[in-house]
């Protein structure tokens, strides 16, 4: 009994490993990328652009989201490269600022030209953040509370300004944005959200 | 009438999940939600013939068997793979390759493809704008394609993958899905891979797992509540590129194919149940 089980698994991690060769041996990286040029043959340059990965987003397509160690550790050091700073030294804005970018989807679409508005952070398309809002996405962890559990801190408030300006430094190959090095939200504006989760008044640590 | 009703029962519903939670509890209100969500499925699903994307089907068969353009010919001579005029059973085998293109067409592109070739229809003049805006019906060849699809509901979904093209489309399309670009960094993956995920409220279903691809990807074209009409596969992945802030992408392009190609062998031996119903 035990030598069938032990053949039949042996026997599905042959059939899972010949699928998963069959796949990375089949896909030639030239034709993938010849193909993506067949999508968007009447867009301009600047849209054409879009499509182009830089190092980073190249090396989590590759490894679906899994980089190796050292791949780990290089993006860490090049992503940790782009983060600014407010010139005042103030990662703090102002929570009711954050929420309205919290709620906001707006932003770099084709049908958001000329722009209307300023970009949001979106942030409850994948997180939970107040208990008010029910309408939350669950791609991301929830963050309810997330300034009181961790006492408010001076450190957690320094480590959440870099996460939202470019999280691949704390966890690379995340499917969040980079929301400050790809230019998406401003200084000022990922202060608000900081303040947004970070602020003791604010009702995501109510 | 009917959605109305359902879209006010999910209204409902969820103040009701709102005020029954318990403060504290951040898992039942999770819960909650997904049991009144679950209920507004459940109901989208209850009623077949409440589905307005029925009306498009008939639509896409009266314009099938139209005789149309300077020849004065019908689509009945169209080969969707099965051989001229063969409609039955055609959608469920497609994507496949066509010999007489030499390329991999999904429903969609070989329909407008069998427009210009048969009757004279200008594909670039419609390749412009190729879907329609909010509140305005699918445009022509989405209804065309409504139909086709309509007409393998209830088969199984069984696209060849045996033309060295065809394995190639899946193979493309695979790594179409995991790859990353755009502004926001974003795949197809971000959103369509882990199971159990909501954008906001809405539930995402993961396309690269074989079980859920099998679920939901034969219920496409699909007639979208909250967009009131119907919505074609070609549609929904612009739509996606859309939100991955990347420009329209090209009506019939391989970058549709390949990924139409990729996730309907995820979903081989899955129902068709076209046009479906979504919120």
């Amino acid at each position: 009994m035990r030598k069938i089980s032990v053949a039949v698994a042996a026997a599905l991690a042959i059939a899972g490993l010949t699928t998963l060769a069959d796949t990375s041996a089949a896909v030639d990286a030239a034709k993938v990328e010849a193909t993506l040029k067949t999508g968007w043959p009447n867009s301009n340059d600047e849209w054409k652009k879009r499509l182009d990965q830089d190092e980073t987003m190249k090396v989590c397509s590759a490894t679906r989201n899994n980089p190796s160690k050292e791949q780990f550790k290089a993006i860490e050091m090049r992503e940790k490269a782009t983060i600014k700073y407010p010139e005042d030294g103030k990662l703090m804005g102002d929570w009711k600022a954050g929420e309205k970018l919290a709620q906001s989807g707006y932003g770099m679409r084709f049908t958001d030209y000329p722009p209307k508005n300023p970009n949001g952070g979106n942030c409850y398309a994948c997180h939970q953040l107040s208990q008010a809002e029910l309408s939350y996405g669950t791609i991301g962890p929830p963050l309810r509370h997330y300034g009181k559990q961790r006492d408010f801190s001076a450190e957690a408030t320094k480590a959440l300004y870099e996460k939202i300006y470019n999280p691949h430094v704390a966890h690379p190959c995340t499917n969040m944005p980079r929301f400050g090095s790809n230019g998406i939200l401003t200084i000022d504006q990922i202060k608000n959200i900081v303040a947004l989760l970070m602020d003791p008044e604010s009702p995501v640590n109510k | 009438m009917a959605i109305g009703r359902m879209l006010g029962a999910l209204a409902l519903g969820l103040v009701a999940a709102a005020s029954l939670t318990p403060v504290s509890d951040r898992a039942v209100a999770q819960d909650q939600t997904e049991k009144e969500l679950e209920k507004f499925r459940a109901m989208l699903k209850a009623d077949p013939f409440a589905n307005p994307g029925l009306l498009d089907a008939d639509r896409g068969e009266a314009l099938w068997k139209a005789p149309k353009g300077e020849a004065k010919v019908s689509l009945e001579k169209c080969d969707l793979g099965k051989g001229p005029g063969v409609v039955d059973g055609a959608f469920a085998e497609l994507p496949r390759y066509f010999k007489d293109v030499d390329r991999v067409m999904d429903a969609e592109t070989r329909i407008l493809w069998c427009m210009e070739k048969l009757q004279g229809f200008n594909a670039a003049e419609f390749k412009k704008k190729p879907h329609p805006g909010g509140g305005a019906p699918v445009k022509d060849v989405g209804a065309i394609a409504t139909y086709v699809a309509s007409k393998s509901d209830g088969k199984k979904f069984n696209a060849p993958v045996s033309h060295p093209k065809e394995k190639e489309a899946v193979e493309v399309g695979e790594a179409l899905f995991f790859r990353r670009q755009g502004p926001f960094d974003f795949a197809c993956a971000t959103c369509h891979m882990d199971p159990g995920k909501r954008i906001r409220l809405q539930g995402l279903p993961s396309l690269s797992a074989p079980a859920e691809a099998k679920r939901v990807v034969g219920e496409w074209p699909a007639y979208r509540i909250s967009n009131t009409h119907v919505m074609t596969m070609q549609h929904r992945l612009l739509d996606c590129y859309w939100q991955m802030r990347i420009d329209k992408l090209d009506f019939g392009s391989d970058v549709s194919i390949a990924l139409t190609a990729y996730m309907v062998n995820n979903a081989k031996g899955g129902d068709i149940a076209a046009p479906g119903l979504k919120r």
